[in-house]
């Protein structure tokens, strides 16, 4: 088992390294040079030239990957072009901040998936299980964006019961637990729970009422078991398939709450790419991207293990 | 007191099966009885009634759509009004039953120890420990070999026929009274199946239990069982002991089953079949339900359901000819075995 950990940590180089390189790649694809966007528009093409040579800009490709790369591996994430101070600073306070969204909307999303799906499985094609699959359609297809702002004008503009936006005092909201940052962070996480919800709500809804089908749920009823003794049973066998969705729903909440984060104007990276993208602040650009497509290579590895650990039919080997 | 009551005792026993779409009476009126010790095998082809018959003794059919009336008492317990509290400490504790399929009736992500020692833990209030260890000695009585290691292993990582075993430990770990055993060597290669059958024989021999059998397979009917009764269409047809109902059979569907069994040392004999296909269960039966296969059948079979009537030395037979048939020859059944097949 500690073999397996091993290896799987090792294949996170060679992933991380290809992705860091299509995100390098993405970021000199894209149309727009940033330093047209830092100079006034009358500047002479010799000063153009030497603020250029000056980020290094002027290299071959390659060459600025290979000193990209080198900076980021002793932890140098560059200089923002626009606010003129390292990345990296910002760039923790935004994974915090982001990270406390996505954990409580995730969880949020998670428990209500469980429960509905849960119910709705267990009395699939009843009236209950028809009404919280209509939900979790509802929750999947709406927009969140939209929703975020129905939710402002409800409870903010008109009821004024909840901040509109921003995440409460001081900013961040990483180890500040008290109810004046948490009135913050209602909105945005039930904003962003409600597609981990819906889909989780399917997933576990088609999960559970297959399990209660299975012969062996028949055994266990004829061994005597009661309601929860047979509960436990169907934890068990949907836990591995409901971790890796909701593994991979977190690692979407880690990368794709840009639009949530943009409407609660929350401080995380979701916002911070959205702003580095319109100034065109490219080693901001590449520094958020190549942070969030770790988030997701690391969030997928804990699934792997986790579901490896509980599900004694994949092979460890 | 009177007279021991016997272990399994139903009388005029329904289960029909409701949906949105159709009402299906898969059971129609059986009478059971068992006593303690003993063995009973009931016989009939796939949707013969048999299985939920079966199942209707531990009131194992699916609870939202199975429909069960009459009389059934199981060990004194009355298992048609009872509560699903009782119907909990009755099941795999008064009686249990082992499964056709050994892979799929096992929890694939529980180890096979854990799972025969989730029955003791429920019903004879032990820990976890002590169940382990019980569960041990399990594996061990039903000839598991390095039953240690086996305890630590998931379904998926032993062969059919040790999955089988652990089932019949797991069945048999609080020494119920009543043992049923759905097609239990079915899925099961042909060695493995005697094998199976043979242990089964000598554990109900050891603990003295009763057992309900159910097949298809008269082989395996005429290797472990005392009484044989034989369903079709919901209703019991015949019953007797192996011996008479193998010997001479009364009831026509009887005669086709022994008739399309491969019997070892028969070779160059012709196996016949039973033309046609059991009834539509979604459908009421008007008159005798095998008269539309029965090569014997007269316009009179089609008027009225024939009385399931008692012949001599405890055998019953529902047919309205079977004195008129008892006359025709039929082949005298050598030794079967459980290799036996049944041709559709």
């Amino acid at each position: 088992m500690i073999a397996y950990i091993l290896r799987r940590v090792l294949y996170i180089v060679p992933i991380s390294l290809a992705v860091s390189l299509v995100c390098f790649m993405l970021v000199h694809i894209a149309p727009g040079d940033p330093i047209d966007a830092m100079v006034q528009p009358d500047t002479p093409k010799e000063v153009i030239d030497r603020v250029r040579a000056e980020y290094g800009l002027d290299q071959p490709l390659p060459v600025q990957f290979g000193l990209w790369l080198l900076k980021v591996v002793q932890g140098d994430f560059g200089t923002s072009l626009i606010k003129g101070r390292p990345v990296l600073p910002d760039l923790i306070s935004a994974s915090g901040a982001t990270f406390v969204l996505a954990c409580t909307g995730g969880l949020l999303g998670f428990v209500t998936g469980c429960v509905f799906g849960g119910i709705a499985g267990v009395y699939r094609d009843s009236w209950i299980d028809r009404v919280l699959l209509a939900v979790a359609v509802a929750g999947v297809s709406v927009p969140h964006y939209w929703l975020g702002m129905v939710l402002v004008i409800i409870f903010s503009v008109n009821l004024n019961m909840l901040p509109a936006m921003g995440a409460g005092p001081g900013g961040s909201a990483v180890s500040i637990f008290d109810w004046e940052h948490i009135r913050y962070l209602i909105l945005p996480s039930i904003t962003l729970a409600v597609i981990p919800a819906g889909i989780v709500t399917r997933t576990v809804r088609g999960l559970v009422s297959d399990i209660m089908s299975q012969d062996y749920i028949t055994t266990l009823r004829g061994k005597g078991l009661r309601r929860h003794g047979i509960v436990g049973h169907v934890v068990r066998n949907a836990a591995p398939t409901t971790l890796a969705v909701i593994g991979l729903q977190l690692a979407n909440l880690m990368g794709g709450s840009i639009l949530v984060e943009t409407v609660f104007a929350w401080p995380g990276t979701g916002m911070m790419l959205n702003t580095a993208i319109f100034q065109r602040d490219i080693p901001v650009l590449q520094a958020t991207t190549l942070v969030l497509a770790l988030f997701f290579v690391v969030l997928n590895l804990l699934v792997d293990l986790v579901q490896t650990s509980i599900d004694p039919r994949i092979s460890r080997r | 007191m009177t007279a021991p009551a016997p272990l399994v005792r139903a009388r005029d026993l329904h289960v029909s099966f409701v949906s949105r779409d159709a009402t299906v009476k898969a059971v129609n009126g059986v009478d059971l009885d068992l006593d303690a010790g003993e063995v009973l095998c009931i016989l009939g082809e796939s949707g013969s009634g048999k299985s939920v018959t079966l199942r209707a003794l531990m009131r194992l059919n699916p609870p939202n759509k199975a429909v069960v009336s009459g009389e059934l008492s199981v060990a004194g317990h009355d298992m048609v009004t009872i509560s699903d509290r009782q119907l909990s400490s009755v099941r795999g504790k008064v009686v249990s039953m082992i499964f056709q399929e050994p892979m799929t009736a096992l929890d694939p992500v529980y180890t096979i120890g854990r799972q025969i020692g989730e029955t003791l833990v429920r019903h004879e209030g032990i820990g976890r420990r002590e169940a382990e260890q019980r569960a041990l000695e399990l594996l061990e009585l039903v000839q598991i070999p390095s039953a240690k290691r086996r305890l630590q292993a998931y379904p998926h990582e032993l062969s059919g026929g040790l999955r089988q075993r652990a089932m019949i430990a797991m069945a048999i770990s609080c020494r119920p009274q009543l043992l049923l055993a759905d097609e239990p060597t079915t899925a099961l290669d042909a060695t493995v199946q005697i094998q199976i059958l043979l242990l089964l024989r000598q554990l109900q021999q050891e603990l003295g239990m009763g057992v309900i059998f159910v097949t298809h397979d008269l082989g395996v009917a005429g290797e472990i069982a005392d009484r044989i009764a034989v369903m079709y269409a919901g209703r019991m047809v015949e019953a007797g002991s192996t011996v008479d109902v193998m010997r001479g059979p009364l009831h026509p569907y009887a005669k086709g089953l022994l008739g399309a069994t491969v019997h070892s040392g028969l070779r160059g004999t012709r196996l016949t079949t039973i033309p046609g296909s059991p009834p539509d269960l979604r459908h009421p039966i008007e008159g005798c339900a095998f008269a539309p296969r029965c090569p014997h059948a007269l316009e009179t079979c089609s008027a009225g359901v024939p009385e399931f009537r008692p012949m001599q030395a405890g055998r019953a037979v529902r047919c309205f000819r079977s004195e008129e048939i008892a006359g025709a020859t039929t082949r005298p059944p050598s030794r079967t075995t459980p290799q036996g097949v049944l041709l559709p």
